[in-house]
């Protein structure tokens, strides 16, 4: 049969694009149903506080519809924290809808305000009065463990939620004692602040006939959201709400789990028995959403003389901010489990440790942990050859994890199913003219410049989220109908999905239609996350298409008079083999005396086991020394993603993530005052992202090895371009500085000013 | 932070109280242009309604005549009073460039200017570019070049790039235009500095360059 021309493995031009290149696109902003109410959030402008509050004033305001306090909602639940350690289980500090008498970040919420108009409930949130009694504040995880440090919660001394150890702490201290050599690094992973264009906003439609409440969220999944809000918060039915997901500006993590504002929308929807609409302004998203990263690590690996790693030894804090996110704590202890890399490290050890601070809550992020841990590993690896003065492509070689032994466990128990890491690191090496670079960085010298060029060969683990069920179902004009539970924040889902079900079918992408983000619609989701939407649901949607194929087979056979056996599937056509004899899906949808049953299938799947993305990145940059400005010159990256689904929709993750990882390592840092604990980079204008002009000529390419632990072969893809890139980017900087000044370390972002003032400080104590 | 509670004022009134100061101020420009502006507000304030004031404006070659509360933005007006939706709000502080629209050829950022200050003005948004049959070139090649992921930026993004191209073609230097004299040339340095007013945290900067690249007819 000739090659399916929209099926696995061509870059089909995306089901979405139509809409949104008009300004088509639905977004939750762009739902305004009659009659709705507008709302609006009081946040806290202190980092501690307690505080009285009274809005008698604002709520006799023109206007004014509502206006809750904490005292107000005080029968409702806070926000759980879904994550828990195994051993030791901490109990988690209230997370509630409204503060009540205490804040403990700048941004925290205090009162909701629901107004006739904007304008209204701008006035109404101006007239409530509160009382603030500041309290003293901490920011930051260095400033949380000291001794003397201001208390965010008093059931957690110290500030600490939990100190645990991961792998043998005796084994690695006796390999450590014995060692040749030993590298190390301390180093910073800064706080990350999402910022998807489009910014968080929910809709909340209430029938009062049915008790029931419709919430439109622009978010990354519809169940889990409904699940919260009515079994934990609101503590209605379920059946009392359902939630749809529309457009999606962008998600990156934080966006998919329940904040605040959702439950207090659908609270005062079914309070004032009509619509509530709030949307966040930017600044609303800069203390109103689930932070990232934020990280500090102290990391040592163990050498022998060839360079070979003998054991690796971990300390690393997490910043949890004042409460607990939904997945929170895990993210540093998941995360920690990716700290051996592609390495075959035999003994390790983590010290993982967790702690409260005065600031926004911090959650997954791109990556989710695994970002953390390539960086700190990869950082690492570069630090141990420069202490051996190997070189870091020779070091990296030395210690691969070959093909053949893989299945590998490694020492933090995950199991590498499949890579051949050498292989991708070769031909970045190539792509990026690796040898010729010396010449590069001469040529660049006789200008006055500074050229670095770094490796990160990164693993990570995806696709662990759970079990995914698609439902598909044969239209009466003889399209396909896909129910899904994961949700599209730009990824292309519909394309990747109807993709898979013309490899089988020969179906038009415009053919197959796709339906997820309705908690009505489709029976369960567990939203997207964790680059599982392929590996999980691309794998149901592929088995759930082979059930529907082998009942049209069975249907047309009857319909043909010819064997199940002899048919073939092209075209939305069944034929039978090597004749003219066919039957049109249509025809079959319409065929009479057939089970409705069999033109509707399900089939599930959870990559239980998880799949293991891995690439090099390859970074070349070219330093100013007289200005500390930073220009990335080249960026090559060789993946491996098992199989490739769709070129384009792949192309477009990686370079996407790469370009938030270049944002991270150069320019992007949430900052805090350190004394007051205000943010202090609260807008564009003081959190720099990456704009057009900071974009880098990215070569993109993939050595491929299918997964083995799904039938696809598909590993995730939508975080890999954020993990390589921080340590790739950090790595060629030091590289360059290494080389001309002995400068070994310099942590994200490498801002100018940051470069600038480690060669100064380098002159400085050359001269004395 | 101190409130104003116990005084009894809103924004609103302290920006009042900063127009009459200024007029005080013996500042006579600046107090005939709040006269002009404001001053029929000030007794409808007094009744605690808003400040309304008519403006015509064609949007899309369609004309509109509206009353508005004079602190409408443009944006705001495109998107709650004529239901435009395709101009996005990504930060309604001129910092990202989502609600990018066109007007009288040139770009701005509709979320800092006010809808009342477009009197006469021709107004172009992302829904006014193309039809349904027959898409803008720009439009076509972000298709193709796939110049966007979750498409929040994009409607911004398109309108910026359209009238960029009109920007070079007029003869305006940008800032890395080395020779302000000498027409400048659409190299990939001058697009992605034109283009850099326009946020996209997708990161597909390089199919948005290649996608204006071949608008504009010049290799990337």
């Amino acid at each position: 049969m000739a090659p399916i021309k929209f099926g696995v493995g061509h870059s089909v031009r995306r089901k979405e694009d139509d809409a949104l290149v008009r300004g088509k696109g639905r977004y939750t902003d762009d739902h305004a149903p009659q009659a709705t109410a507008y709302a609006l959030m009081l946040r806290s402008p202190h980092a501690h506080a307690t505080f009285t509050i009274d809005a008698a004033r604002a709520r006799g305001l023109p206007g004014v519809l509502s206006i809750l306090t904490g005292d107000d909602v005080k029968e409702l639940g806070g926000l759980p924290c879904l994550f828990n350690l195994p051993d030791n289980p901490f109990k988690a500090p209230d997370y509630p809808i409204l503060a009540r008498g205490e804040v403990r970040h700048v941004g925290d919420a205090v009162a909701f305000v629901v107004a006739e108009t904007l304008p209204q409930a701008r006035d109404a949130l101006e007239a409530i009065e509160v009382e603030w009694t500041p309290l003293p504040a901490v920011v930051g995880v260095v400033n949380a463990v000291k001794s003397d440090a201001p208390q965010v919660w008093p059931q957690f001394p110290g500030n600490v939620l939990f100190d645990v150890p991961i792998g043998d702490k005796a084994a690695t201290d006796a390999v450590f004692a014995k060692a040749h050599a030993i590298a190390e690094i301390n180093i910073v992973n800064p706080r990350i602040i999402t910022n998807y264009m489009e910014t968080r906003a929910v809709v909340a439609e209430y029938d009062a006939k049915r008790d029931h409440l419709t919430l439109t969220i622009g978010s990354q999944g519809s169940h889990r959201l409904r699940d919260i809000l009515c079994q934990t918060v609101l503590k209605i039915p379920v059946t009392q709400m359902r939630v749809i997901c529309p457009d999606v500006g962008g998600g990156f993590g934080t966006k998919l789990f329940p904040y605040r504002e959702y439950a207090l929308a659908a609270y005062a929807a079914r309070k004032l028995r009509r619509g509530v609409k709030w949307a966040a302004d930017r600044a609303d998203h800069f203390v109103g959403d689930a932070q990232g990263r934020d990280n500090v690590t102290k990391a040592r690996m163990a050498l022998a003389e060839d360079g070979k790693f003998l054991a690796m030894d971990v300390d690393l804090i997490g910043d949890m901010g004042a409460y607990l996110s939904t997945f929170g704590p895990y993210i540093p202890f998941g995360g920690a489990g990716m700290l051996p890399g592609l390495y075959d490290i035999k003994t390790f050890h983590c010290r993982v440790r967790t702690v409260f601070s005065n600031t926004v809550p911090v959650d997954a992020y791109r990556g989710a942990g695994r970002p953390e841990a390539a960086y700190v590993i990869e950082r690492l690896v570069d630090a141990a050859a420069r202490k051996l003065g190997m070189t870091p492509d020779a070091i990296r070689r030395k210690n691969f994890i070959p093909p053949r032994a893989m299945p590998y466990t490694t020492a933090t128990g995950k199991v590498y199913d499949s890579g051949d890491f050498a292989a991708h690191l070769k031909r970045a090496m190539e792509v990026g003219e690796w040898k010729e670079f010396p010449k590069r960085a001469r040529a660049a010298k006789k200008q006055g410049l500074v050229r670095g060029i770094g490796l990160a060969s990164y693993v990570e683990v995806c696709g662990t989220m759970g079990e995914e069920t698609a439902h598909l179902r044969l239209d009466p004009n003889g399209d396909v109908t896909i129910l899904i539970g994961t949700q599209s924040s730009g990824q292309g889902h519909q394309t990747a999905y109807a993709q898979l079900v013309s490899e089988q079918f020969g179906l038009a992408p415009e053919r197959v239609h796709i339906v997820q983000g309705d908690t009505d619609q489709i029976a369960t989701g567990l939203g997207t996350g964790g680059s599982a939407s392929i590996p999980s649901g691309g794998v149901a949607v592929e088995r759930a298409t082979a059930k529907l194929g082998a009942n049209l087979r069975e249907i047309a056979a009857d319909a043909l008079e010819a064997g199940a056996a002899d048919l073939e599937i092209s075209d939305g056509t069944v034929r039978v083999a090597g004749t003219d004899r066919s039957i049109s899906f249509a025809e079959l949808a319409k065929r009479e005396g057939v089970d409705p049953a069999k033109l509707a299938t399900s089939d599930k799947f959870s990559s239980a086991d998880g799949t293991y993305p891995n690439g090099t990145h390859l970074v070349e940059v070219e330093i100013d020394p007289a200005t500390g400005k930073i220009q990335i010159v080249n960026y090559v990256i060789v993946d491996d993603f098992g199989v490739t689904l769709n070129p384009l929709l792949l192309a477009g993750q990686v370079h996407g993530g790469t370009m938030q990882g270049i944002g991270q390592a150069l320019m992007e840092q949430a900052v805090y005052d350190p004394q007051d604990g205000q943010l202090v980079t609260g807008s564009f204008m003081d959190y720099a992202l990456p704009r057009a002009a900071d974009g880098a000529p990215i070569s993109f390419e993939t050595h491929n090895v299918p997964c083995k632990t799904n039938p696809l072969g598909v590993k995730g893809a939508g975080e890999a371009g954020a993990i390589g890139s921080c340590p790739a980017v950090v790595n060629a900087i030091i590289d360059g500085l290494w080389r001309d000044y002995h400068i070994d370390s310099i942590d994200m972002p490498a801002t100018p000013e940051r470069v600038w003032m480690a060669i100064r400080e380098h002159a400085r104590q050359h001269r004395l | 932070m101190p409130t104003f509670g116990d005084l009894k004022l809103s924004r609103r009134d302290m920006l009042m109280g900063t127009a009459a100061t200024l007029a005080l101020g013996n500042a006579p420009n600046t107090a005939s242009a709040q006269d002009a502006g404001v001053s029929g507000g000030a007794v409808a304030l007094a009744a605690g309604t808003p400040s309304l004031a008519k403006v015509s404006f064609t949007v899309n070659g369609a004309a509109h005549d509206l009353n508005l509360d004079t602190r409408t933005t443009l944006l705001d007006a495109l998107r709650e009073h004529l239901h435009l939706t395709g101009s996005k709000k990504g930060c309604d502080q001129g910092q990202c460039g989502a609600c990018t629209v066109i007007v009288e050829g040139r770009r701005i950022a509709s979320c800092l200017s006010l809808a009342v200050m477009h009197q006469g003005d021709a107004i172009t948004t992302i829904e006014g570019l193309g039809t349904p049959d027959n898409m803008h070139p720009m439009q076509a090649a972000f298709v193709k070049h796939d110049g966007y992921q979750c498409g929040y930026c994009t409607p911004g993004q398109i309108c910026s790039a359209v009238a960029m191209l009109d920007e070079i073609k007029a003869g305006m230097p940008s800032h890395v235009t080395a020779d302000l004299e000498a027409t400048p040339q659409l190299t990939n340095a001058e697009l992605r500095e034109r283009m850099s007013g326009n946020i996209c945290r997708c990161g597909a900067y390089s199919n948005i360059a290649e996608a204006i690249t071949e608008v504009a007819g010049s290799p990337a």
